[in-house]
């Protein structure tokens, strides 16, 4: 990195000019702590904080009737028939869980490549990991329709009918896979969040809510013993959920790749699913990210540099899922002699549902290849409709998987169309609903930015640039 | 506190608690505090600090061998439960697949074994720091809320074999800290 503090501005940068800083200029450990826990501890908050928390929270109000009448009636009031026996509820649930991995990505793996831009966005990324994960898990469980009965063939325990889950089955796997991701996830986060929660205990005025703080900082109290084995574990929890997060997403792949379908009988589908949930996930970050934060005022951590790091990383893993999608077609089009196989991938563009999988062509890999554009990756407002654009053709992605591939398969006697009520649409737009207002509370209580790892990406780059002061002078 | 009373609140002391505006000077004092033969002392900053560990003088952790066998009783666990439901317990016949299909038996072995290696990672952490501890004499100085916050503190507790309370305030006071305090225990 440059040694020359150069001030952030909006224009875009010309090649050969320094690299702006990760945070805005003159910072110091006690301006970052104090405009961070601030947003929760001022007391001061936005209007737009009260108006999303109304909306998020009739959307809930929704999801909870949607769920009590599916409950009391039974699965027949989605729109699921035979042959398409899977529809929103697959289709929410893989969408849901990809959204969940950037939040993983962010945190371990960019930490374990030692990339220091993720600091101000990795909490915030891990919260939406866990809330999107919440969301999958819903689907799961209401599709079974009677989930208080599902739980012997899903956990291993000895139930009194003497049978359990049959371990050959990727929908086991999927079990065990998103129960592991949540519950390391929530680890994880709890444990990045443990030096900032001492913070808010210390910082914190009325006493119920020093209390309430001190009570899950545990009495963390910064001693540098512990901070050894703190950073130890964190390295570790980060080298543990690297390879989990792959097979999180490859594992939900198996439950379309182990099946026979023409459309999901394909190798290629753990890698793609990754990438495309990688995909998803940025995208939605920047969904929450931008709008949050013109609300806080957080615009000195959030700043254009990690914008445009995360766009760079967001175009990448694009162009993974735009290779899968055209691996897709030659398979299925040249390269196998599979009738099924070709006639899946003719229907899948032509069929009654080819506007979907146009649809998804252009929100999902034509709009995004904007992001090759410095411009466009300062813009705040085009970044947002960009990552808008992505998160409907993500949507709409599983959507083709699941719905095309079913909908004619192998005897044309079994053809069939699928149409989606408005308790499957209530249900999915619950589940947004919950999702934005869990993190609508997330950022009023607890610190939506890592202060402990700001102070120290704070340390790193005055220290860095000390000795490019010190090697210019040499 | 005149010096003539130390004798008597000398047990009553935890130890002597330094004051640093930055982890520079705080790396000194530490570095200084262990070639003067402390033993028995902490630090206590808003964020790791590398390096500091060694100058204080501390053992590199036993936790990454913790999670190593958390992570080997995850994969004894998993493959376990599945060989004893699918083999032992349970076996039925699946598309003539044999009752020991090892293959399909890898994805819950491993995500067993990252949940338990994930498992043995926090708990230990936490275990070894002795965490969750409610009080600790520490947080009876004042201004330690800043421990969090941006200051830099050393502690040299009385239990050190060299801690001499008006010699120790002296040693602490030449490595210019914004402040020395007593802890109380």
């Amino acid at each position: 990195m440059s040694s020359v503090a150069r001030p952030l501005s909006q224009e875009p940068l010309t090649s050969g000019e320094a690299v702006p800083p990760l945070i805005a200029p003159g910072h110091t450990y006690r301006s970052v702590t104090e405009k961070i826990s601030d947003v929760i501890l001022s007391g001061n908050i936005p209007v737009s904080w009260f108006l999303g928390f109304a909306i998020s929270f009739m959307l809930v109000g929704m999801l909870g009737f949607a769920a009590t009448v599916l409950l009391m009636i039974g699965t027949g009031i989605w729109g699921i028939n035979i042959p398409i026996g899977w529809g929103f509820a697959i289709i929410n649930f893989v969408w849901w869980i990809g959204i969940g991995h950037a939040g993983t990505l962010i945190s371990a793996v960019l930490l374990l490549l030692n990339q220091l831009w993720r600091t101000s966005i990795n909490r915030f990324a891990e919260a939406m990991t866990l809330f999107a994960v919440m969301c999958a898990g819903m689907f799961p469980l209401l599709h079974t329709g009677r989930p208080w009965l599902a739980a012997y063939w899903l956990f291993p325990y000895p139930s009194t009918m003497g049978v359990w889950p049959q371990f050959r089955s990727p929908l086991i796997w999927d079990v065990f896979a998103v129960s592991t991701y949540f519950t390391v996830s929530l680890l994880f986060w709890y444990v990045g969040l443990v030096p900032d929660l001492a913070t808010m205990r210390d910082r914190a005025k009325s006493k119920v809510s020093q209390k309430i703080y001190g009570m899950f900082a545990m009495g963390w109290r910064g001693s540098a013993l512990h901070w050894q084995r703190y950073e130890i574990a964190y390295l570790l929890l980060a080298g543990l959920s690297t390879p989990l997060v792959v097979s999180v997403h490859s594992i939900v792949s198996f439950d379309f790749a182990v099946s026979v379908i023409p459309g999901w009988h394909t190798t290629i589908f753990p890698p793609y699913f990754v990438a495309g949930a990688v995909y998803a996930g940025f995208a939605m970050v920047f969904t929450l990210a931008l709008p949050l934060r013109v609300m806080f005022k957080l615009q000195d951590f959030f700043t254009f540099r990690l914008l445009d790091n995360m766009a760079k990383v967001m175009l990448a893993t694009g162009l993974f899922v735009a290779y899968g999608y055209a691996m897709e077609a030659f398979m299925g089009l040249v390269y196998s002699a599979n009738t099924y196989e070709s006639f899946l991938m003719k229907n899948r563009m032509t069929g009654p549902y080819g506007w979907s999988y146009w649809t998804l062509i252009l929100t999902n890999i034509l709009i995004p290849q904007l992001l090759w554009f410095r411009r466009v990756r300062r813009s705040v407002g085009l970044l947002f409709l960009i990552s808008m654009s992505i998160n409907i053709g993500m949507w709409l992605e599983r959507f083709v998987i699941v719905v095309t591939s079913l909908h004619r398969d192998f005897m044309p006697s079994s053809w069939g169309m699928y149409y989606p009520t408005k308790w499957d649409w209530m249900t999915f737009a619950g589940t947004i609903g919950f999702f934005l207002m869990m993190m609508i509370l997330f950022v009023r209580v607890l610190p939506a930015i890592s202060i402990a790892e700001v102070r120290h990406l704070l340390f790193e780059e005055k220290h860095h640039d000390k000795n490019g002061a010190e090697e210019a002078a040499a | 506190m005149s010096s003539s009373h130390t004798a008597e609140i000398k047990p009553s002391l935890y130890g002597l608690m330094a004051e640093f505006e930055s982890p520079d000077e705080l790396m000194i004092a530490a570095n200084r505090a262990r070639e003067a033969g402390y033993k028995k002392m902490d630090a206590y900053t808003p964020f790791p600090i590398e390096g500091l560990d060694e100058a204080l003088g501390f053992h590199p952790s036993r936790l990454p061998l913790i999670v190593l066998i958390g992570g080997l009783a995850g994969v004894a666990l998993g493959y376990g439960l599945q060989y004893f439901i699918s083999v032992i317990d349970y076996p039925i016949l699946v598309g003539g697949k044999p009752y020991h299909s090892w293959p399909a038996f890898i994805p819950v072995t491993y995500e067993l074994m990252i949940l338990m290696a994930s498992f043995a990672a926090v708990v230990a952490m936490f275990a070894l720091n002795g965490l969750p501890m409610p009080y600790h004499p520490v947080f009876n100085v004042e201004r330690f809320n800043l421990a969090s916050n941006d200051r830099f503190f050393l502690c040299i507790e009385a239990a050190d074999p060299q801690f001499d309370q008006d010699g120790t305030r002296k040693f602490l006071e030449q490595c210019q800290p914004a402040a020395v305090s007593e802890v109380e225990p």
